[in-house]
């Protein structure tokens, strides 16, 4: 007993799944492929159900019925709308670039299904048992992978999902797409960087780039959000929306502007896949702010240390969590109207990257000063007077180059 | 055959026909996928020698960045048409660029198969790969110590780069008085100039059509429903 604890504290402190350290057998394979068809599976069922709900959620809000025909409370709606999608004729435009435009909704899909396997979605997290679970006596952790460079594989991912939208507005080879996706590229790659910056406030508080053990760090309510004090998380939530493309930072699929943006020229299931790939990213987008800032399927298991206390409960507080953010989204969609072109990439440059680099430092600054055993309030007030300091500065040098440029005016304006 | 000769041979076959797409593909789009497709093939090799930070960092930087500003400039600059290749663009190019090419292939060869895996003379300048730590704090460790005077000038020299690009790419306009710094964005200022311009512009096209008033026939119809 004490040696398997011990591997526990060790596979904690290495973030490395337990499963796949010695021989790699048969039954370890079995479990891998059992923990990627659930993963797999499970994630298609609950993106089906988040259109479902989306879609009910807004009819509501806007005094409809929504669907209502197909199964109870028209649950079978996605399902219809997916056959129905799948028997379209499917079209491509004859200016378009066959392989690329091929290729394109690939890119979009498939990202969003690998970025699911760093999200740990059951396991204890209490009695020390570091979310391990045994699998057909196998120990490992609820998650389908855990790598040492974990949540880099989410910033990956989502720097590759750029591709399947850029691409599929250049091989569309038509107007409409093409600005849609100069739009999405411009939008996504600007957003990543307040989104990385956000992040980094995370590892610095959980020291390890491992979603395990961010998960495991934050047990017993010791949650990031207010770890890192609240501006990360609302940063992060923010453009987290703007890399999903999702209102009120969906200008890239404006319909007044753009027609359909990227994806006007797809139809039948390569429309499907794109659409399918959005509300992935949303369910998988909901589920790493989940991980990263509220503790994943970490909460209170009442000391149970059996099936219940390992899958049931923790299942139960994953999803719970998972469904705030959720909800939180389709209101967003709901009630926000959208942002103008101009007004994004302000809010991105000038406000989130440099707040989240700026709060990114505070936290720098006192992790710092209490290592080193400085006076905290000292450390701290020191901190936030310089960075006063330099959003002083910034405002003013903003002020200044927005007063130059109207004073420039641009070509066709009349003065 | 064992796991690893399969993964690597696999990759290795990406990675060359990525390259080979890059040199051989006429349009500049498929040019810079079939890059990715070697930076991706480069990452999954990384990882198969344990060295898993630089794998997501060439995926990140490389894929997710710099061939995105690739792809971008060329949709943006339109230049995505087959290029003529009857004729050098610099005399002597091709000739060039197969010597350099010879040259570094040899180079390499002669390097691995004279002096085996030591191919700098030494087992390595660091120590292994230590299982017990992941890479990234092995990495730190490494960067923030020894490393630190070159990592951290390393960072300056990025810096300049983007305040030179920012200089270079700035159009002279006329000086404006700084001690103003008037609120609101360039599309606020724009948009109060404009209304401005409304305003003054309304004000002239009331004046002119007064004498036409409408108004007062307003007034009379008014009386007449008195």
């Amino acid at each position: 007993m004490t040696s398997t604890l011990q591997s526990h504290v060790i596979a904690g402190m290495l973030a490395n799944d337990p499963l796949l350290s010695g021989e790699v057998g048969l039954t370890t394979l079995l479990v891998v492929l059992i923990k990627v068809v659930v993963a797999f599976v499970g994630l298609l069922l609950s993106v089906i159900l988040m259109v479902w709900f989306e879609r009910k959620v807004i009819a509501d809000m806007q005094n409809r019925f929504g669907p209502n025909r197909a199964g109870p409370f028209g649950l079978f709606q996605t399902i219809a709308d997916g056959m129905k999608l799948i028997f379209k004729e499917d079209l491509m435009p004859e200016r378009a670039d066959p392989f690329v435009f091929k290729l394109a909704p690939f890119l979009s899909l498939v990202p969003a299904f690998l970025t699911f396997a760093i999200v740990p979605i059951a396991g204890s997290f209490n009695d020390g048992l570091d979310g391990v679970v045994t699998i057909l006596g196998q120990q490992t952790f609820m998650q389908v992978a855990d790598p040492q460079i974990g949540i880099l594989l989410f910033l990956a991912m989502s720097s590759l999902a750029v591709y399947g939208i850029m691409l599929a507005g250049w091989a569309s080879g038509s107007k409409y797409p093409l600005l849609g996706s100069v739009r999405a590229t411009a939008q996504m790659v600007s957003y990543e960087a307040a989104l990385g910056l956000a992040l980094a406030s995370v590892l610095l508080i959980a020291g390890s780039l491992s979603t395990n053990a961010i998960v495991n760090g934050q047990a017993g309510f010791r949650w990031n959000v207010w770890m890192t004090g609240l501006v990360p998380f609302v940063i992060f939530t923010i453009a987290a929306t703007a890399e999903l493309n999702r209102p009120p930072f969906d200008l890239v699929e404006a319909e007044q502007e753009l027609v359909g943006g990227f994806h006007t020229e797809y139809s039948s299931f390569r429309f499907a896949m794109f659409f399918l790939a959005e509300f992935l990213n949303t369910v998988t987008m909901s589920a790493i702010i989940v991980t990263l800032f509220f503790g994943g399927p970490s909460g209170p298991t009442f000391g149970l240390t059996n099936w219940v206390g390992v899958y049931i409960l923790p299942l139960f507080w994953f999803f719970s969590k998972l469904l705030v953010f959720l909800c939180m989204f389709v209101l967003f969609r709901a009630t926000l109207p959208r942002f103008r072109y101009d007004q994004v990439m302000d809010l991105g440059w000038k406000l989130l990257i440099p707040a989240s680099l700026g709060w990114f430092l505070l936290l720098v600054a006192v992790r710092v000063g209490s290592d080193q055993g400085w006076n905290l309030a000292a450390t701290g007030l020191a901190a936030i007077a310089g960075l006063l300091a330099g959003a002083f500065l910034l405002i003013l040098s903003i002020r200044a180059s927005a007063a130059k440029r109207a004073a420039v005016s641009l070509p066709g304006e009349g003065t | 055959m064992r796991v690893e000769m399969f993964t690597f041979l696999l990759t290795a076959a990406i990675c060359l026909a990525g390259s080979a797409g890059v040199v051989l593909l006429r349009n500049p789009v498929h040019n810079a996928l079939s890059l990715v497709a070697t930076l991706f093939g480069v990452a999954v090799l990384f990882i198969q020698q344990g060295a898993y930070f630089l794998a997501a960092i060439q995926v990140i930087v490389y894929a997710g960045a710099i061939v995105i500003l690739f792809l971008f400039v060329i949709m943006l600059l339109g230049v995505d048409k087959a290029e003529g290749l009857d004729r050098d663009p610099i005399l002597g190019q091709r000739p060039a660029a197969i010597a350099a090419a010879v040259a570094i292939l040899g180079l390499s060869l002669t390097a691995l198969l004279s002096v085996g895996s030591r191919v700098t003379g030494q087992a390595s300048t660091l120590a292994a790969i230590d299982g017990s730590e992941p890479n990234i704090n092995a990495l730190a460790k490494v960067l923030f110590t020894d490393y630190v005077f070159a990592f951290e000038i390393t960072s300056v020299l990025l810096t300049v780069a983007v305040v030179g690009a920012v200089v270079l790419s700035r159009k002279a306009g006329p000086a404006i008085d700084a001690a103003e710094f008037p609120e609101g964005t360039t599309a606020d200022l724009l948009q109060a100039k404009h209304d401005a311009a409304a305003v003054e512009q309304g004000v002239l096209e009331e004046v002119a059509t007064e004498d036409e008033t409408p108004e007062g026939e307003a007034e009379t119809a008014e009386e007449a429903l008195r």
